[in-house]
């Protein structure tokens, strides 16, 4: 099968470092179950960030005030008040800081509560901490990596021109279908990065749901030929339990 | 309290004690009224004799003098039940007439007057009201002409007693019905109390017992049932609900348990204890969909997504899903077809509906490619059609489908074949389904595809 076939090509250690663009992150986590919260400060400081912890809403709002985080991940059932008057609270105040709910209401209406506060992401308990690394890491580069208004995305010597449509490889132009081409525009963007499964079928079919099957891995695959086929320096690798990264590996 | 103090306090009662009160009001004014008025009436009646009775006693007096008069008064004043009568000179002394005594010297002043007196013969000392009038005539002599007004009074003290007895009748008529109605309605409510009272101990099978007079009471008792029915409804649902998490969760939580306790007590390499770390990680996130599907079911089944409802086009998202599932399709050999109407708008959670035909589309490819035995075209047919009201959205395979016998059973909340169970996935697929057309306000319908399986969600369209 052609989804195995690729996916050995790249496959990281487990001990690595999930995300080889390396850049420290300082985050805080506002959760106030104690085990969750240490369990989040190991892994994060594992793969190198910097953690702060508060453990109500309160703490949580006096250190996310000025500003100073990369990233805030957040529990929506906190003490002393609660996650989303919290987020509610520091979009008032215009902080910015790129927030993800972390929460166990993960129904439909809950997310859509959730983002209606000001938050920027919304992941529901339980989640496997790949995926939440993978999205804290893409919130946390939004000002940092290829801004959105750009029109052409490169990675080595693939081309997505964003206005014409067009994408080429080594000069040769590829032809993609509508959702290929932004299966490929959603990774370009976030080059370097791992996306997860369940971010495509967000970002790129504006789907929540869980699709039981395998769907996306044979999407990518589809497009992996598209692109990869016939280079000897492939360009989308898969991430073993995490997801997928577009990156030129020759480097 | 005593059953009597329960009794006073129904509002029954209570309406009964103001009815009470307004209807005395009001026969206590109509019969005073009455008594008021013909009292009214007589008396005028008897002025109007005494007057006449002077005036023909002034003629006698003018045609024949004193003598005259007093020879009539004498004949008149003997006559049985008869008027009073008096003649004085201007001395007061008296020359004719039935009265021996005048205890009033005023009374021999010319005016019309009220008194008592008394009959002398009769020996009884009763005093008896009149009306008498007196008139002095010329040569000073004093007229006075009175009537009894015995028979007016004892006419006056029936009315007073009628409306004495009526207002007592009544009371005790209102009192009675009042104390029948209260009762009545409080053995009722007794009795609903009673009712409920043994449901809230448990036993939701008790229902409130309609008299089928349709009242006001009957119509409690039936809507209560209503909602107690819904309650039983949603509570027998809970309990299946309960127990197939409890089948569920167990069932994997048993396979995770086991491979690690395998993987502790076979020890070995590091690489055996990192496969059994994946495999207990994968196990999890099994566990995980499961969960997160029967939270799902949970909530739609009580009806809290529909606040995130918009208008949305059901033929735009089954071209979405069908092209998110086209290429896991063609892996699969599958063929997988789109049959849509141009629009379909239904209002509807996109996120729900599109769920609801990827549950279904992954259904129909499982089964499909495990239909390796005959030759049959493998092919999933998604299509969506407008009917005058509905919106059909309809997923059809050619695999093994599901026996006849089921598929009613296959529908009902929570309820899965055995076999679906066993085979891979949570097996929540169909019901939540069902639970999403539901929430829709629509239905899920399956039926024999000859061979295989078709799945008919149908949700109210938007004109």
């Amino acid at each position: 099968m052609m989804a195995v076939a690729w996916a050995t090509t790249f496959s990281l250690d487990q001990n690595c470092k999930i995300s080889r663009h390396f850049i420290t992150m300082k985050i805080l986590i506002v959760e106030d179950d104690a085990s969750a919260s240490t369990y989040l400060d190991k892994a994060f400081r594992e793969q190198g960030h910097v953690v702060d912890i508060a453990s109500d809403g309160l703490d949580g709002y006096a250190l996310a005030s000025d500003g100073q985080y990369d990233a805030i991940i957040v529990d929506r059932m906190i003490p002393r008040m609660d996650g989303l008057s919290l987020i509610h609270g520091l979009r008032e105040q215009k902080i910015d800081t790129p927030i993800l709910i972390l929460s166990a209401l993960g129904q439909v209406d809950d997310r859509v509560k959730g983002l209606r506060a000001g938050a920027d992401d919304y992941l529901a308990k339980p989640y496997s901490f790949s995926e939440l690394l993978a999205r804290v890491e893409i919130l946390s580069r939004r000002g940092r990596s290829i801004p959105a208004e750009d029109t052409v995305y490169r990675v080595s010597d693939l081309e997505l021109n964003r206005l014409s449509r067009r994408v080429t490889r080594s000069e040769t132009e590829i032809d993609l279908q509508p959702r290929e081409f932004r299966l490929l525009e959603y990774l370009m963007r976030h080059a370097g990065q791992v996306v997860t499964r369940t971010m495509l079928l967000e970002n790129v079919w504006d789907y929540h749901f869980d699709p039981q099957t395998n769907v996306i891995d044979v999407h990518v695959s589809r497009l992996r030929a598209k692109i990869d086929k016939g280079f000897d320096n492939p360009l989308i690798h898969t991430v073993r339990g995490a997801g997928y990264t577009v990156r030129d590996s020759a480097r | 309290m005593t059953a009597l103090g329960r009794l006073f306090r129904t509002t029954a009662f209570k309406l009964a004690l103001i009815f009470l009160v307004i209807f005395t009001i009001f026969a206590g004014s109509i019969l005073g009224y009455v008594a008021f008025s013909a009292r009214h009436l007589l008396e005028e009646q008897v002025n109007l004799t005494v007057n006449e009775e002077i005036k023909g006693l002034l003629a006698q007096f003018n045609t024949g003098g004193v003598l005259r008069l007093v020879r009539q008064i004498e004949r008149r004043s003997h006559q049985p039940g008869s008027s009073l009568y008096l003649v004085t000179t201007a001395a007061g002394e008296t020359l004719a007439g039935n009265i021996s005594s005048v205890d009033s010297e005023g009374l021999l002043e010319a005016g019309s007057y009220q008194l008592y007196y008394r009959v002398v013969e009769e020996g009884e000392p009763r005093p008896h009201r009149a009306i008498v009038e007196t008139v002095i005539l010329p040569g000073g002599f004093r007229l006075l002409v009175g009537r009894d007004l015995d028979e007016t009074d004892r006419f006056h003290t029936i009315i007073l007693r009628a409306a004495g007895w009526s207002i007592l009748l009544i009371l005790a008529l209102a009192l009675m019905g009042g104390l029948f109605v209260a009762r009545r309605v409080l053995s009722r409510v007794d009795h609903m109390t009673e009712t409920t009272r043994t449901i809230m101990a448990g036993d939701l099978s008790g229902r409130l017992a309609v008299t089928g007079t349709n009242d006001e009471l009957d119509r409690l008792a039936q809507s209560l049932n209503a909602m107690l029915d819904r309650i039983g409804e949603l509570m027998a649902g809970l309990r299946e609900v309960s127990d197939n998490i409890a089948h569920d969760l167990k069932t994997p939580l048993t396979r995770l348990r086991n491979s690690a306790e395998e993987a502790l007590r076979v020890g070995g390499s590091s690489t055996s204890y990192r496969d059994a770390l994946e495999h207990t990680i994968e196990e999890a996130d099994g566990l995980i969909k499961i969960f997160n599907a029967l939270l799902m079911i949970a909530r739609a089944e009580a009806g809290n997504v529909l606040e995130g409802m918009t208008i949305e086009d059901a033929s735009e998202i089954a071209r979405d899903v069908v092209e998110l599932y086209e290429p896991f399709a063609e892996e699969a050999g599958i063929h997988l077809e789109i049959d849509a109407a141009e629009t379909a708008p239904i209002h509807a959670s996109r996120e729900l509906i599109g769920q609801a035909l990827a549950n279904l589309i992954d259904n129909a490819i499982k089964y499909s490619s495990q239909n390796t035995m005959t030759d049959m075209d493998r092919s999933v047919i998604v299509s969506v059609k407008k009917e005058e009201k509905r919106v059909l959205l309809t997923v059809a395979d050619r695999g093994p489908g599901i026996p006849e016998a089921d598929m009613e059973r296959v529908l009902e909340r929570f309820v899965r074949l055995e076999t679906s169970r066993t085979r891979a996935g949570s097996g929540l697929g169909l019901s939540l389904v069902a639970a999403v057309a539901r929430l829709h306000g629509g239905t899920l319908k399956l039926e024999d595809h000859r061979p295989g399986l078709k799945a008919i969600m149908s949700v109210p369209s938007i004109p």
